[in-house]
């Protein structure tokens, strides 16, 4: 690929930096891998990046919002962090920069760039699944990645202690980071994966997690960006989701200008279970979307989706929810919910819920609300002697919690609360 | 000590525009329990929100005094923290918000407000252990949302439990026996008068007389479009539930 044929849809100056990203790009590798890279980056050099006549982008129009993209993260000398107890991953301006330095019997750490070095044709179609690959943005992660972790968990083994993946970066000037990570959870093995967002400088992050579950793997994915989050966010997560697995995927979203949550799950198995919630909490000039496309290929799926949201000052959220239930996926069992509390007059929240439902025999439903703090709780509580600031907290966070209590593990449970209640004390 | 705790002067209260109390004058010293009974509509509702201080309920004359101090500009948490209780006819369901949590959270506002030092963990299960107890609450309600799928006669019992812990100065009961069968009633009234000393006084609106054969009113007030009719004792009561509203009804129109 050359710059000089540049493509129509290359016109804005932030588009202009990405192409020559993408034209620059080292070392862009022979095989399968490196023809998975050079097929996204013809992707995002066709379609740009997306706008507002993009139905997927409509309410965030990444065209207007990203102006300009920041240099590539250098890999520094200083992506170096001690190492800690746990099974915690660090990856610092987009390199990995930590590994665990010692793994359970069952369960593999690599460093994406040497995965990629010696991975062949499964490894390059495990990396870069056809799972949301015309999107742009996640075609330009795909394009971009350089390196990243890859977490097996063999069959059968059951990790006890969650994985954690931190993604932040060195102090300095503005940057962008590309990161990608592999999970490949075998069958019947079960796994906690909690991935947080932080960073030391202003970034344009594009990250993508892609996770494989095989027959029965049972996986809990928690994500959180919080105090110090990146101010540009893009955030994609795959799924392909064997038979009879169980993917549950909780978000908690507090902090950054700017941010994409974009879930593309396949349910390729029968009687696979997915489960995606999430709470965003925005305030200031935020703005956050959460996109899920739940792609119920096979039969006698279950999915539930339910998305709170809490916002205030004159903050935006986008919710999107595509349920797609193909022909022969019948005795599909979908349910999506999402919830709004608008705090103040200038808070705005955009909803979509999609369903395609092209098999006859299934049960999808769909909800949205959006609403204001109930005044007659508040007067209840407030005749109790809650001030009213204290009133309106206690409600927020009960609205929040019902979300939050469907996270398995108690520990990320009680870390995403406590979230949550640091966040409310910002708001006095 | 004849000096009034709760005093209520000429108050006219709207709305949503319509005048609902039309120069209401009551006054309830401490240590007494004043009944105030009316048929539908008289207001009584209207009365209890205006005194706990709900948004929408506007005073256009009168004034409202808890121990000589007017609490119209004070919002319901200041009034609560004054030692005002309303308990509601219909207490709100909040989801989320365990029982528990919420009683510890009120009583330690409270005590906030007053400058008291806030209650320990050991020392608020205390509290709440042996009031629940006396009231026949079941820990496990304790642990539920608050109001979330209780029973009319449990959530009574709950605001009961509420005014025990919050021990307020001067305590409202609005309309407390609907929806109660006689054994919860019973059991509310009991949990009532044991609230009964010299320092506290009560207002007890009612529609019926039952109630007051429970909790034996000092006086009793008779409200009919949005006016204190006739003041008596607690034989105005059985007066009527046996001749019903309807010389009070006419009287006022």
């Amino acid at each position: 690929m050359t710059v000089a044929a540049r493509p129509a849809q290359i016109r804005t100056e932030a588009e202009t930096a990405l192409a020559g990203f993408l034209a620059a790009r080292p070392e862009v590798q022979n095989g399968p891998a490196g023809e998975a890279q050079r097929k996204a980056a013809g992707v995002f050099a066709l379609k740009g990046l997306p706008h507002r006549r993009v139905e997927a982008w409509h309410y965030t129009d990444l065209r207007s919002l990203m102006r300009e993209a920041w240099p590539l993260a250098a890999a520094s000398a200083s992506a170096k962090a001690p190492a800690r107890e746990g099974l915690r991953v660090m990856i610092i301006d987009g390199v990995c920069a930590v590994l665990p330095a010692s793994s359970p019997p069952g369960i593999k750490f690599t460093a994406l760039r040497d995965a990629m070095a010696s991975g062949g044709g499964t490894f390059a179609a495990q990396l870069f699944p056809d799972i949301g690959a015309d999107d742009s943005p996640a075609a330009l992660n795909a394009a971009l990645a350089r390196d990243g972790v890859v977490i097996e968990i063999a069959a059968g083994v059951k990790a006890d202690a969650p994985i954690e993946i931190h993604f932040t970066t060195s102090a300095g000037a503005p940057r962008s980071e590309y990161p990608r990570c592999l999970v490949i959870a075998g069958a019947g093995s079960s796994l906690t994966l909690s991935e947080t967002h932080a960073s030391a400088a202003r970034v344009q992050r594009n990250s993508a997690l892609v996770c494989w579950l095989s027959e029965g793997a049972q996986v809990e994915h928690v994500f959180h960006t919080g105090d110090a989050a990146p101010e540009q966010h893009i955030a994609t997560l795959l799924g392909d989701i064997g038979a009879g697995a169980g993917f549950q995927s909780f978000a908690l979203v507090a902090g950054g200008s700017l941010l994409r949550r974009q879930c593309f799950i396949r349910q390729s198995g029968e009687r696979a279970k997915i489960g995606l919630r999430g709470v965003s909490l925005l305030k200031g000039k935020q703005h956050a979307d959460t996109t899920l496309v739940i792609d119920h290929a096979v039969p006698r799926g279950e999915s539930r989706e339910l998305f709170k949201h809490i916002i205030t000052g004159s903050a935006s959220g986008v919710f999107q929810g595509k349920v797609l239930v193909r022909p022969h996926a019948q005795k599909t069992d979908g349910g999506m919910k999402s919830q709004t509390l608008l705090l103040s007059g200038e808070a705005a929240m955009s909803n979509k819920p999609e369903l395609e439902i092209f098999a006859d025999d299934v049960v999808c439903g769909h909800g949205a609300t959006v609403g204001q703090l109930d005044t007659d709780q508040l007067f209840y509580l407030m005749t109790r002697g809650l001030p009213k600031a204290q009133a309106e907290g206690l409600l927020i966070e009960a609205f929040a919690r019902e979300a939050i209590e469907f996270v398995g593990n108690g520990d990320l449970r009680e870390s995403c609360a406590a979230a949550l209640t640091r966040w409310l004390e910002t708001l006095n | 000590m004849n000096k009034s705790m709760l005093e209520i002067r000429n108050l006219h209260a709207s709305v949503g525009g319509k005048e609902i109390l039309k120069g209401l004058t009551l006054s309830v010293k401490a240590g007494e329990v004043a009944a105030v009974m009316g048929p539908n509509g008289s207001g009584k509702s209207t009365l209890s929100y205006v005194i706990a201080g709900r948004a929408g309920y506007e005073v256009t004359q009168g004034d409202v005094l808890l121990d000589g101090e007017s609490v119209l500009a004070m919002a319901p948490n200041e009034r609560a923290a004054k030692g005002l209780f309303l308990a509601f006819q219909y207490p709100l369901e909040i989801p989320g918000v365990t029982t528990h949590t919420f009683l510890r959270t009120a009583m330690n506002a409270q005590r906030r407000a007053r400058g008291e030092a806030e209650l320990t963990t050991a020392d608020f299960m205390k509290v709440m252990n042996a009031a629940s107890g006396k009231l026949g609450i079941a820990r496990d309600m304790l642990r539920r949302g608050l109001n979330v799928g209780f029973s009319g006669g449990e959530k009574k019992r709950l605001e009961v439990l509420q005014m025990a812990l919050l021990e307020p100065r001067f305590g409202i009961l609005d309309e407390t026996d609907s929806g109660l069968d006689i054994d919860a009633l019973r059991i509310v009234a009991e949990g009532v008068n044991a609230l009964r000393t010299k320092e506290r006084g009560f207002l007890v609106i009612t529609h019926y007389q039952r109630l007051l054969d429970h909790i034996v009113p000092d006086s009793v007030h008779v409200l009919s479009a949005g006016r204190i009719v006739k003041s008596g004792g607690k034989e105005l009561a059985h007066e009527l539930e046996k001749n019903g509203y309807r010389d009070y009804v006419a009287d006022a129109a």
